[in-house]
């Protein structure tokens, strides 16, 4: 199999995730946004693996990463809690206390 | 035991942070966790003394302390005879000297403080004794260094207390220096190894060229100077005994002063090659020791404080010990050491209880028959004396004949001569101190009366000791002290192809960690193949390229002739004090005729040793520098900051002002405002606190930096 699939198909969750990102209000949908990026990384590591027969580092790093990932949702849900707790709602622009 | 060694410091050093961070809870029971760590850690030592009676196996442990690119240090402990010997030394003196000071520090200021001290004195002796490198030997010695001076400036508010302790610290760095230097000039030709199994059997091989073992020695020897009090840098221990009593009977007499001598029997490979002390003669160690003893024993004479007699008598003592290892007679000089540890820590205390009864005075002076007052304190005292002077069968008749029998064995008859020398002073002085006290009438204000039980009985049990441990030597006993504490180390032949096998050794250096744990491994293997045992570097010599022997310091039989002259010396110096202070019959006014009155001042003036290194170099360096000092400082330093300040005054500052500071400095602050301000606002706008906008600045940012990259690639 072709590697351009695989990197089309990754830019394009990444671009997507990064749509979520950026204009979606609800703290959660951002995190999902978030971990698609992150899959879309993992993707490209995986199949540049696979690209190069024998290369086992990309494998190792996908796996690092879907851990850290977990462990980064973990801490994610729990701001986003706190959030909802202060503020009686998930939206990411009523969290403006920073503004200069 | 010997494997869990390293707990026997561990004990007395938890007990010092104990007492550190909790002594105002705890005030004076504070004193109890000293006497129960120590009791927990002679426990221990005597455990560990019969176990090493039983099996005798050398046990080594060691962990790794620090790694760096080129190799590794590794630190533990190192149980032989000479280390059990000295742990059971160490605790029960300390051991009785907390259980002592109960009384006689009852009271004081800094209580809390003096038994925290004590227990880390106790804590570093004990490390040291058990080191197996001479880097955790090092830092060891330098913290009873460190707890000496503590300790002797323990009443500092008195500022010749606080002098005293600076004297004995700043000599002390004097010979440190040389044995740091010694240390690092070891761990390199030993082949980059701070063990010193591995530096003895190095410098005994061959495979380290004699010049640099030379140095080497000499170097160590500057330390054992300074801190076993020989000639010249002795100087610190007399004025050491402004610290408390039983400090001066722990530190000053019985263990640290030892350290010196205990580190030559350690590395005394280095010693015995570096200083060739087989062929006989005359060595620079021998030579050290000698003088010592002959100079120390004759300053005594003409102290009229106790404690100051007691410290020479140390000093020549510990001359006797250096020269022991210096005419090879090993065994002689440690076994020296143990019995001295106990009477002499018996005499001071004897001191101490004898200052405690007549108001805090230690000049003779002011006591003179005590005998009838304070029959406890005569009867120890008096032991202390005789084993002192060396009288069978007390303690200290066994080892001084077996050194003197070592020199004369061993071919070094002016050794020989000045211990005979030393001997008859020994006794001589002595006897003036137990006559002057004890006999005649009493001459001070006080009501003597005997001290309490809790100080006599550690004094009484030191007595009781300074009886027996002689025997432990004696020729006819079953098993003696020479067969339990001995120096042995394995010697590889390398003589002759020295170039060729250094290089070869260097390039096995790291090889040689592993040889290491596998001779750990093979160690009973090694011990059952009973290698030949050698008594010199010439034998060494004469084995084949690569043999391996073990080598140890002869030992020699015990010899009728010397022992008779010793016992006969020793009594002929009582009889002359007997002569002159108990039955004054001597003339009046010996020391108003001269040869007698000049030797008198030379003695009284300490041979102007003193004078020499306070007035000649401490003064010498800081008299000149201070002024040179001062006069720059007035002069030069001074005058530039004038002149600066009057020229800016007078010429400067108006077109400072009124140019500089008005238009230049304030318009650059303001302009420096102004623009700040306008900055501020404009980037205000970015910081509107909106999380997704700061997002999208950071793609859009990132995404450029992607492009560029791309198209520069």
């Amino acid at each position: 199999m072709a590697l351009n699939q695989f990197l089309l198909l990754s830019l394009f969750l990444f671009c997507t995730g990064v749509y979520g990102a950026l204009v979606r209000r609800s703290g959660v949908l951002v995190l999902m946004s978030i971990e698609l990026m992150l899959n879309a990384a993992n993707l490209n590591l995986v199949a540049f693996s696979a690209f190069y027969k024998g290369e086992l580092s990309g494998q190792v790093f996908a796996l690092f990463v879907i851990a850290i990932a977990a462990a980064e949702v973990g801490v994610g849900l729990a701001i986003v809690l706190l959030l909802y707790r202060n503020l009686s709602s998930a939206d990411l622009d009523r969290a403006d206390s920073m503004k200069g | 035991m010997a494997h869990w060694a390293f707990l026997i410091p561990l004990v007395p050093a938890v007990s010092y942070f104990v007492i550190l961070l909790f002594g105002k809870r705890f005030g004076e029971r504070c004193s109890y966790i000293g006497i129960a760590a120590l009791s927990a850690a002679w426990v221990m030592a005597a455990i560990n003394v019969y176990q090493w009676i039983d099996r005798r196996e050398i046990v080594r442990e060691s962990i790794e302390w620090f790694e760096w690119g080129g190799g590794s240090i590794r630190v533990g402990t190192h149980v032989d005879g000479l280390a059990t010997m000295m742990l059971f030394v160490v605790t029960s003196v300390s051991l009785l000297v907390h259980v002592y000071s109960l009384e006689y520090l009852r009271g004081d200021r800094r209580y809390t403080h003096y038994y925290a001290a004590l227990s880390l004195f106790s804590a570093s002796m004990l490390m040291l004794v058990i080191a197996d490198n001479t880097l955790a030997l090092l830092t060891s010695w330098e913290l009873v260094g460190l707890c000496s001076f503590m300790l002797i400036s323990h009443w500092w508010e008195d500022k010749d207390n606080s002098n005293a302790g600076l004297k004995a610290f700043i000599t002390n760095r004097v010979g440190d220096v040389g044995l740091i230097v010694g240390i690092i000039i070891l761990y390199f030709v030993a082949g980059k190894t701070f063990d010193i199994d591995t530096i003895n059997s190095a410098a005994l091989s061959g495979s380290i060229r004699h010049g640099t073992l030379l140095i080497a020695a000499v170097c160590l020897l500057a330390a054992v100077c300074s801190k076993s009090g020989q000639v010249p840098l002795h100087i610190w221990l007399p004025d050491a005994m402004a610290g408390p009593t039983p400090v001066s009977a722990l530190i000053h007499a019985a263990t640290m002063v030892v350290a010196g001598v205990y580190m030559v029997a350690r590395l005394y490979g280095v010693f015995f090659a570096g200083l060739s002390i087989d062929e006989g003669g005359m060595n620079l160690l021998a030579l050290v020791g000698g003088v010592t003893m002959v100079i120390g024993a004759s300053m005594a004479f003409v102290q009229n404080d106790i404690k100051r007699v007691l410290a020479y008598s140390t000093i020549s003592q510990l001359g006797y010990m250096v020269a022991a290892l210096g005419v090879g007679a090993w065994t002689g000089g440690v076994f020296h050491l143990f019995t001295h540890a106990f009477f002499k820590a018996c005499l001071f205390l004897g001191a101490g209880s004898l200052s405690h009864a007549c108001h805090h005075t230690f000049d003779m002076r002011e006591m003179g028959g005590l005998r009838k007052k304070m029959p406890t304190t005569f009867l120890t005292f008096t032991i202390g004396t005789l084993a002192l002077a060396g009288v069978p069968p007390l303690a200290g008749f066994w080892s001084k004949d077996e050194i003197l029998n070592g020199a004369r064995a061993n071919d070094f008859p002016i050794i020989m001569v000045l211990g005979f020398v030393a001997a008859i002073m020994t006794a001589a002085y002595m006897g003036r101190a137990l006559y002057l006290i004890f006999f005649g009438q009493y001459r001070g204000h006080a009501h003597p009366h005997e001290s309490p039980k809790v100080m006599m009985i550690p004094v009484s049990i030191l007595a009781g000791l300074a009886v027996v441990v002689g025997l432990l030597n004696a020729p006819f006993a079953d098993y003696r002290f020479g067969q339990w504490v001995k120096f042995e180390v394995e010697v590889e032949n390398r003589y002759g192809a020295a170039g060729e096998v250094a290089a070869a050794a260097e390039a096995e250096g790291e090889h040689a960690a592993e040889g290491e744990v596998v001779a750990e491994a093979e160690g009973e293997h090694a011990a059952e193949a009973e290698h030949v045992i050698v008594h010199s570097i010439t034998e060494i010599k004469e084995l084949a390229p690569g043999e391996v022997v073990l080598f140890e310091p002869e030992e020699h039989e015990f010899n009728i002739g010397v022992a008779g002259s010793s016992v006969a010396i020793g009594l002929v110096g009582l009889l002359i004090a007997t002569w002159i202070y108990l039955l004054r019959k001597a003339p009046k006014n010996l020391l108003l005729v001269n040869p007698f009155r000049a030797l008198y001042t030379l003695l009284l003036q300490k041979y102007y040793l003193d004078k020499l290194a306070v007035d000649g170099i401490a003064k010498g360096t800081a008299g000149p520098v201070a002024d040179g000092s001062y006069w720059v400082n007035q002069k030069i330093i001074d005058g530039a900051v004038n002149g600066v300040g009057v020229t800016t005054k007078k010429y400067l500052a108006p077109f400072a002002y009124e140019q500089l500071d008005q238009f230049v400095v304030d318009g650059l602050y303001n302009g420096l405002g102004e623009t700040t301000k306008g900055l501020g606002s404009a980037f205000r706008k970015l910081q509107n606190g909106r999380i997704q906008r700061y997002g999208l600045w950071l793609f859009f940012a990132v995404a450029i930096l992607g492009l560029v990259v791309a198209l520069l690639a």
